[in-house]
């Protein structure tokens, strides 16, 4: 830890307290107090999404207004079918509907009472530590104390030359935002000067929330990122978008004992990986290979991949991070990485690419009547064997 | 390089990369030195959960101490390291070209110019080999198996400097892969992102078909 990291912590170790302590809410089954098991009392299951454009029942791609509206109907769906969380995901690409997270989370909190609503991510780097602090704590007073954000450098750039900022400050712009987002979280006038964003002088900042503003770090496996979220005391979700899931076990030792080491909390870890459940196995592969594949050809280009192979598909369905086939086969996947890996929050990235409309409404469905019941049972159970 | 046992490894890059390259080295028995930029206490926490058992030292006494150098960091901060104290070392480029990390392509090296070419240029005297870089960390992590295994991978392997190019298809081997030698550093080039190679996670013989014939360019040498 060098010199100014020590600066940091030694002007933050007063508010911490106060900025955890807040920042805990003792409805929420996943913020039990934080114990060394690995395995929390009660698991949270969610669902995310990009808002991809879907297919209609004519075979062709749904507009992006349609889209939003498809996402919010999803989310009522998990509400009622009892799964815990929702999470949107911004993006700034033709693929994708959601630029504005908070925009759609605000239309589904008006129509659900119990899911809790999330971005993931909102990207950092590009936004206004200030506006987005504002704009999650607008959505958790309409979302009755819903809401949480999960912050993010994106996998994407689109964002850095839409608003103006430069790749180059890729790493600055986030270690600088999440400092300045993170002394936001306190609710107490904010005195802040960085390199990125004009300073600010006992800036106090509203609306206040009603019991501070759940927030996580979404890290895709770089060690020094589960260490600066340690660092700031911030929850961790893991993107696990392909190999073997228990491989991020030594992650989440890493993040314990950082979190012991600089004195923060460590919170429940949650993960999170793509997938989609359908009838029967044969079905939900069948609907999820044309949308994984065009998707993962054209993320491909621009990332010199070659073209995706059925035999990778199957691959990562059979032992990496697909979650598709039917209740059962989805369910036992995510139950073996939750007991493999201890952590208290598992969320399935639901769409992908040009999906049939009513097959993704399905699969919202069966996620939450289906899979998740299974998940608890199974997971109960292994819990139970293994105390 | 030593004499008598195992050589002794030096990965500069404590990233995703780095650290998976470190444990299967670790898990090779290969004695690992780690370094990374940041400070060494975060390097240490890194070390004791995602390499337990690695030494974890400053860039300076990686490349001192080991027989081989692995750079795991980002292309764009290669020239960061010292030419000058890695003359006749061998040093494997695990880098690529990355946008997110390293801005745009053009800003660093000529679009003629492999990346592999490019690090030899920055480090004229050192014994570059092109290595673990078409293959995901994701699919290196803890997919160490013994020759003759049939579920095998593939790494392919590429140099200007024949007898460095045979030490680290060694390593490659200890590490638990097939190496593949693709030729020089020239040819290196198709094994960069944008390539049929690039992501191929394969066996040897697989890779072998996608990459074609080993080519060493005599104009290069």
């Amino acid at each position: 830890v060098t010199a100014a990291d020590d600066a940091q912590e030694a002007d933050r170790a007063g508010g911490m307290i106060v900025d955890m302590s807040t920042n805990f809410r003792p409805h929420d089954p996943a913020d039990q107090a934080p114990s060394t098991k690995d395995v929390e009392p009660r698991l949270s299951l969610g669902l995310d999404t990009f808002g991809d454009l879907a297919v209609g029942d004519d075979g062709q791609p749904i507009s992006y207004a349609e889209a939003i509206r498809l996402v919010v109907e999803e989310a009522v769906m998990a509400d009622g079918a009892g799964v815990d969380a929702f999470a949107v995901g911004e993006h700034h690409r033709p693929e994708y509907s959601i630029s504005s997270p908070e925009m759609v989370l605000g239309g589904i909190a008006s129509r659900t009472e119990r899911i809790r609503l999330g971005s993931g991510v909102t990207v950092l780097s590009s936004d206004d530590p200030v506006r987005v602090f504002q704009r999650f704590a607008t959505l958790d007073a309409i979302a009755r104390g819903r809401a949480e954000v999960i912050l993010g450098r994106g996998s994407f750039t689109e964002s850095f030359p839409l608003f103006g900022y430069d790749l180059r400050d890729y790493d600055v712009l986030f270690e600088e935002k999440l400092d300045l987002f993170v002394k936001l979280l306190d609710e107490r006038p904010v005195t802040w000067s960085g390199t990125t964003r004009a300073p600010l002088e006992d800036a106090d900042v509203f609306p206040k929330t009603e019991a501070g503003l759940r927030t996580w770090v979404g890290v895709g496996g770089t060690p020094q990122s589960v260490i600066r979220t340690a660092r700031h005391g911030l929850r961790l979700m893991l993107a696990v978008i392909g190999g073997r899931p228990q491989r991020f076990r030594p992650y989440l030792e890493l993040y314990r004992k950082a979190c012991e080491e600089f004195g923060t909390t460590a919170w429940p870890v949650g993960l999170h990986s793509p997938g989609f459940v359908a009838e029967t196995d044969e079905e939900a592969r069948e609907m999820y290979w044309p949308g994984y594949q065009s998707m993962r050809n054209r993320i491909g280009v621009e990332r010199g991949w070659p073209p995706a192979s059925r035999q990778e598909f199957e691959h990562e369905i059979a032992g990496g991070s697909l979650y598709v086939g039917s209740p059962d086969t989805v369910a036992r996947k995510i139950a073996t990485t939750v007991a493999d890996l201890g952590v208290a929050r598992f969320d399935l990235i639901y769409t992908m690419g040009p999906q049939a409309r009513s097959a993704r409404l399905r699969a919202v469905e069966l996620f939450g009547t289906r899979v998740a019941p299974i998940v608890r049972e199974l997971v109960g159970h292994r819990t139970e064997v293994t105390a | 390089m030593s004499d008598h046992g195992p050589p002794v490894i030096g990965i500069v890059g404590a990233g995703k990369l780095g650290t998976v390259l470190a444990r299967l080295a670790l898990g090779a028995g290969y004695d690992v030195l780690l370094a990374s930029s940041g400070p060494p206490q975060r390097l240490a926490l890194i070390a004791q959960f995602l390499a337990p058992g690695a030494e974890t030292v400053t860039a300076y006494e990686a490349i001192r101490r080991a027989d081989v150098v692995i750079l795991a960091i980002p292309l764009s901060r290669l020239p960061e390291m010292p030419p000058a104290d890695l003359a006749g070392k061998v040093v494997v480029d695990a880098t690529n070209h990355w946008l997110e990390v390293d801005g745009r392509r053009q800003e660093i090296l000529p679009d003629a110019e492999g990346t592999s070419e490019y690090v030899q240029r920055l480090l004229p005297q050192a014994r570059v080999v092109k290595a673990f870089n078409h293959i995901g960390y994701h699919d290196l992590d803890g997919a160490g198996l013994p020759p003759g295994d049939p579920r095998r991978r593939a790494v392919a392997i590429a140099s200007d400097d024949h007898d460095a190019l045979d030490f680290v298809a060694e390593l490659v081997d200890g590490l638990g892969f097939d190496p593949v030698a693709l030729g020089d550093l020239r040819a290196g080039r198709r094994l960069e992102p944008g390539t049929p190679a690039f992501g191929a996670s394969l066996s040897a013989s697989d890779l072998r078909a996608v990459l074609g014939e080993p080519v060493c360019h005599p104009d290069a040498a």
